[in-house]
């Protein structure tokens, strides 16, 4: 397997993981908001916090996290970009 | 001469930007105190911030075509990351999302999670990719990747489509604020707004829009946080309002329980009299509505939103201006790290002033006290006469109750600091916020616009030997057109008729959501696929918003798909139109399987020149 297949397989990896967990956060859990409704976090009910603010915490956490993987994948494979940077 | 010193400087100067800003506010209180009227501060508020980003503007001039399309590709991710943020926000979502949560509670809360989620699609599957690609606009990566002028033409209508939907939307909002701030008429005032828009986008093209968005950021961020923190803080609710409202979030329900949730029949409200636009409470503020259809609306919402961010163009055109890859990715995380900072602060302000209304042991509480009481309040008085608020006495007893309070959503935003008696120097300031978010936003969409025409049909379709100094010139004069239509329409005060932002999601997700993906991550993908999913796409989704809107036909909703979900049946059928038809088709030659290899690494040069 050639370099950049490899990249790319890696690449598809985090890109699938990154969409598990948003699945997660802006799908899954508001299947589930009426009975997640009745347990509650700081004081709100637990469903509103996270459409208030959970969900946009994690999604946020998310990028930087999937960003930060995507770059360690580059460089392992060789696709770094260098001297280019901010 | 003035640019490597330049973006080495922007902390600096944007820092002192900020420090003055709120120098400003200062000496607007002050001012406030030695007697200066409302009206004039208004004025000075939004005058003030206007100068200057036009200022900014023409600093930021140019006449070279990548510093105009791309802003030279040099922005930094932060900077990058305001300026998209401010792009983001609208008029609408500054004055309007916290109305909204006021009376839409938790269902409507299902836009914030759908206008923050889309832009972790936004980084996974578009961003570094169409950054590599080295594309000026989004319909250049459609011609590119597909080839050919019909493809190309194809994507620019669909970005038309969507952007103009939301642009007049944008430009109305603005003369809203000048004509409120300013004192004058309101078809004046789309066109104060209009003049004040290009100002900041005709000179310099992406690159002055993108200083002065991170300018336009700065000030309504500040605009926004300010009198949450002030209200939450002089009311006792607590010193940091997001993590400390559950109390008042439980006595919201108290009270929806206590004061009852009744829908008004519509044949009352119009006996009564109540203003177009104007609405009660009637959905409670944290309670999951029961059942299946009621979690499917939530989440078939969420999917049109966020898909929806994920193809709008003047969105994705934000991070073609990172210096790389990398920083495009980056750039999108910090983006929505700003957007978050003000769409996670809207629940806090519904809370607080929908509960400084509701609860009858604070002195602010109109509901549960006599009418005739409510009625000689300043404020109420200032708002029912500039019918923003009604107050219709249905069963007669003199009281007023929850569901005889009518009031307009962009009024939660704008008359919370009034109504919880901070200085009027805030609500000046709130004005030059909202006013800021309608700028950037307008800014943005008019040079998705016009960039497309300019770039797209103009260059590469009509007159591919055109020079430097007439394609700007085509740019410049396109914007001012685009520009033009969008006033002279918000003017004519039709834009009840033209239906709801969302639309331009549904608009741009239904034509150019699967092309841009599978153009990355399909190989197999052709011209012929995508051509005919972008037409299929746009045409099913808007034959099914006439079919299902109110005011075309009015036909029930399938599966609970509105008018604001129609995306989901355009969407769709552009998947499979564009998967059954690649297939179909040859595959693209070797040329092209190439060039989607090397959009796939980060690595390596653009595949469009840096000047093309």
């Amino acid at each position: 397997m050639s370099n950049k297949e490899k990249h790319w397989e890696k690449t598809k990896g985090n890109m699938f993981l990154t969409l598990a967990l948003w699945f997660f956060f802006g799908y899954i859990i508001f299947m589930f908001g009426e009975s997640l409704n009745s347990a509650s976090f700081l004081g709100y009910p637990l469903a509103y916090y996270m459409c208030a603010q959970g969900s946009i915490v994690a999604f946020v956490i998310i990028l930087f996290w999937s960003a930060n993987r995507q770059e360690k994948i580059d460089e392992e494979c060789g696709f770094a970009e260098r001297g280019e940077d901010d | 001469m003035f640019k490597g010193k330049f973006i080495d400087n922007l902390p600096k100067i944007y820092g002192t930007y900020t420090g003055g800003f709120l120098v400003f506010i200062i000496l607007m209180a002050i001012a406030e105190q030695a007697g200066m009227t409302a009206k004039t501060i208004g004025i000075l508020f939004v005058a003030f911030t206007v100068c200057i980003y036009a200022f900014i503007g023409w600093m930021s001039r140019t006449v070279q075509v990548d510093a105009y399309y791309v802003a030279g590709r040099s922005v930094p991710t932060v900077f990058n990351g305001m300026a998209t943020a401010a792009d983001w926000m609208s008029g609408a979502s500054f004055v309007a999302m916290a109305g909204g949560i006021y009376f839409g509670g938790y269902t409507y809360m299902a836009f914030l999670i759908g206008w923050t989620g889309g832009y972790i699609l936004v980084s996974s599957l578009l961003a570094p990719y169409l950054r590599k690609f080295g594309c000026y606009t989004v319909p250049d990566f459609i011609g590119t990747r597909y080839g050919g002028n019909l493809a190309r033409f194809c994507a620019v209508v669909v970005l038309t489509l969507a952007s103009f939907t939301y642009v007049t939307a944008q430009i109305n909002a603005t003369g809203t604020i000048a004509a409120r701030a300013l004192s004058i008429p309101f078809e004046l005032g789309v066109w104060v707004g209009l003049v004040s828009i290009l100002l900041c986008s005709m000179l310099g093209g992406m690159r002055a829009v993108t200083w002065t968005q991170v300018a336009q950021y700065i000030v309504l961020i500040i605009a926004y946080l300010l009198p949450i923190f002030w209200i939450s803080n002089k009311g006792g609710y607590g010193f940091f309002p997001h993590l400390m409202l559950g109390e008042e979030v439980a006595r919201l329900g108290e009270l929806e329980a206590q004061f009852g949730l009744v829908k008004n029949a519509a044949a009352d409200i119009k006996a009564a009299g109540v203003p177009g636009g104007l609405k009660s409470i009637s959905l409670p503020h944290s309670e999951v509505p029961a059942g299946g259809m009621a979690a499917w609306k939530f989440i078939s919402l969420v999917i049109c939103m966020m898909v929806g961010t994920a193809s709008l163009p003047h969105i994705l055109m934000r991070y073609f201006t990172t210096p790389s890859v990398k920083a495009a990715r980056k750039s999108v995380a910090w983006s929505l790290f700003f957007i978050a900072l003000l769409y996670t602060s809207a629940p806090m302000l519904a809370t607080l002033s929908k509960l400084s209304l509701m609860d009858p042991n604070l002195a602010t509480g109109i509901i549960g006290k006599d009418i005739s009481a409510v009625m000689s309040i300043d404020w109420v008085q200032a708002w029912t006469a500039q019918k923003q608020a009604f107050i219709a006495d249905f069963n007669g007893d003199g009281i007023l109750q929850l569901n005889e309070w009518f009031m307009r959503g962009d009024v939660v935003v704008l008359s919370t600091p009034e109504v919880a008696g901070l200085p009027y120097v805030i609500s000046g300031l709130v004005a030059a916020g909202g006013m800021a978010a309608a700028m950037s936003t307008a800014d943005g969409l008019i040079l998705a616009i016009a960039n497309a025409l300019s770039h797209d049909v103009y260059y590469k379709i009509i007159d591919p030997k055109a020079d430097v100094r007439k394609r700007l010139l085509v740019a410049r004069g396109l914007l001012i057109v685009i520009g033009a239509a969008g006033a002279y329409i918000a003017s004519m005060r039709i834009t009840s008729i033209l239906g709801a932002v969302a639309w331009a999601f549904d608009f741009a997700m239904s034509g150019l959501f699967f092309p841009l993906v599978l153009g990355v991550w399909w190989k197999r993908a052709t011209r012929q696929g995508a051509i005919a999913g972008m037409i299929t796409g746009l045409a099913s989704g808007t034959a099914y918003l006439i079919y299902v809107y109110p005011k075309f036909m009015g036909n029930p909703a399938w599966l609970g798909i509105d008018h604001l979900r129609f995306g989901i049946i355009g969407a769709s059928v552009c998947l499979v139109v564009m998967v059954v038809v690649s297939l179909m088709t040859p595959a693209p030659d070797s040329s092209t399987q190439k060039m989607i290899d090397e959009v796939r690494i980060p690595t390596g040069k653009t595949i469009l020149g840096k000047q093309h």
